[in-house]
């Protein structure tokens, strides 16, 4: 099964593939071989995890580190800010309501 | 292209008059003299800081003779430390027009307004009776940045904009990349770019020192509307930002005002040198665009995944719009649409030569979006650097 094309795999050595175009709540997305429910929007840009993810380990895009996990990160699942960081300098962001 | 020709030899292809205050005591005067010429390339710029700044003297010598400026117009309070006389020394021995009015002598508000009106009145006719002289992309200096980055921007706008420098350095011109905060991450594989090991050293050393200085201030380059967009962390921004160099080898490096001797690649290092003493390196992106311009970049290639709309005085910003959503809601905004790689309706090659073509068309009369509407925003602040090193320049 062909991963789909709505995800953007820039490096085959990324555990990450980048969304092409908005992912809803519900829809199904094949990824490495698997049919995954996205459980929450995801908007264009955002990642997903290519396989699963154990706490700790690199996120690697464009086949280069971005961050560790950390929290172990299911297979298909949201990659952003509640679950890496940054090995260099924390991430700022405001509480969800004020975005 | 056309270019109005300075007698430094460089050419400019803009033919702006600047009205520098020098202190934000005489910003109001300074504005108020420019809002009278609104549409004539009257542009304000300048210092707001009262205390001495050799990184703000340099910067505002190199702003007011930049190429794409034909003349300045400097007004003071008259008890700030900006050493005037020496920046209208500078600007006069361009040989460009220039006049002093001090708020404090001149006798106040009204009248400095009304002697510099006079001023820019006269100056701007004798700028308008200039005629432009052929221009060749090989005399160009074009800078490039993001600002608003997201997901999109390190796949779709910033190697569009990297290859239209390949193509722009194939043809001669000089190119500036920078913002050494957001190349962490990358330092090592920029400095196999290097055109000498020394150089390479240099680059490594310029994205250690970021990392310290942005440690130190406890948050990185990087804005809440880059998360909100899909960037997660520092070395995610800076991968998608460093696809803004292209492919070509590096040729050396920069401070701001350090002009590029030659065509070819630079990198800009905008990180203050000794310990962290003004705060943040650029407070914003029209920071940065500030100091490519004191490198003299007639142009800069602005890349924005969330939309940032902001233009420049001096030198035009054409913005280039990574994110397919973000163009459909400003295209207003956006002189060129990225987005359509992500949507399969363009290739990254296709949108590079889009930019340089625009890039040259500028040299032709055309203007950019932020341009026609009227955005010509400036800003400087406070920095410290100690001199370029040996290595850092293309010998010979």
């Amino acid at each position: 099964m062909r991963d789909d094309p709505k995800l953007l795999i820039l490096n085959m050595a990324d555990n990450v593939a980048t969304v092409r175009t908005r992912l809803r709540a519900g829809d199904v997305v094949a990824v490495s071989g698997v049919r995954v429910e996205v459980s929450a929007d995801i908007p264009l840009g955002h990642k997903v995890a290519r396989a699963a993810i154990a706490a700790g380990e690199k996120i690697i895009k464009l086949g280069a580190p971005i961050g560790y996990a950390t929290e172990a990160i299911a297979l298909g699942a949201h990659v952003h800010t509640h679950n890496i960081a940054s090995a260099y300098i924390p991430t700022y962001t405001l509480p969800k309501d004020t975005q | 292209m056309k270019g109005y020709l300075r007698k430094d030899g460089r050419k400019g292809i803009r033919n702006v008059l600047v009205v520098v205050y020098t202190v934000e005591c005489a910003h109001h005067v300074a504005r108020e003299i420019a809002r009278s010429f609104e549409g004539h390339d009257i542009q304000v710029i300048g210092f707001p800081g009262c205390y001495p700044n050799d990184y703000a003297r340099l910067m505002l010598e190199r702003l007011c003779t930049h190429p794409n400026v034909g003349a300045a117009l400097l007004i003071s309070l008259g008890c700030e430390c900006m050493d005037k006389n020496r920046l209208a020394a500078t600007i006069r021995e361009s040989g460009r027009p220039t006049e002093l009015l001090t708020i404090q002598a001149v006798g106040g508000t009204r009248t400095t307004i009304e002697q510099g009106r006079a001023w820019v009145q006269s100056t701007r006719a004798l700028l308008d009776a200039q005629s432009p002289v052929d221009m060749a992309v090989s005399e160009l200096v074009v800078g490039t940045i993001c600002g608003g980055s997201d997901g999109t921007s390190g796949i779709t706008g910033n190697p569009a904009a990297g290859r239209a420098f390949d193509l722009l350095i194939g043809d001669g011109a000089a190119c500036i990349f920078e913002e050494t905060g957001e190349l962490i991450g990358c330092e090592h594989i920029m400095a196999a770019r290097a055109n000498t090991a020394e150089l390479g050293q240099s680059l490594i050393d310029s994205v250690a020192k970021a990392a310290r200085y942005y440690a130190t201030l406890g948050y990185g380059s990087f804005a809440v509307g880059n998360a909100t967009g899909g960037l997660s962390t520092i070395e995610e921004k800076s991968l998608g930002a460093y696809a803004k160099s292209g492919a070509s080898p590096i040729s050396g490096m920069l401070k701001p005002g350090n002009l590029p001797p030659r065509g070819g690649l630079y990198l800009l290092d905008v990180v203050p040198d000794g310990e962290v003493r003004f705060g943040f390196p650029n407070i914003n992106d029209n920071a940065e665009i500030a100091e490519l311009m004191a490198c003299g970049a007639h142009v800069n290639l602005f890349v924005t995944g969330r939309g940032s709309v902001v233009g420049s005085a001096i030198s035009p910003v054409i913005k280039i719009c990574a994110n397919p959503e973000t163009y459909d809601r400003m295209a207003d905004d956006m002189d060129v649409n990225a987005g359509r790689i992500l949507r399969s309706e363009a290739s990254i090659d296709e949108v590079g030569y889009e930019i340089r073509d625009l890039v040259v068309s500028l040299g032709e009369g055309a203007r950019t979006r932020s341009e026609e509407l009227g955005h010509q925003e400036f800003i400087l602040t406070y920095k410290s650097f100690e001199p370029l090193g040996p290595s850092c320049l293309p010998g010979g």
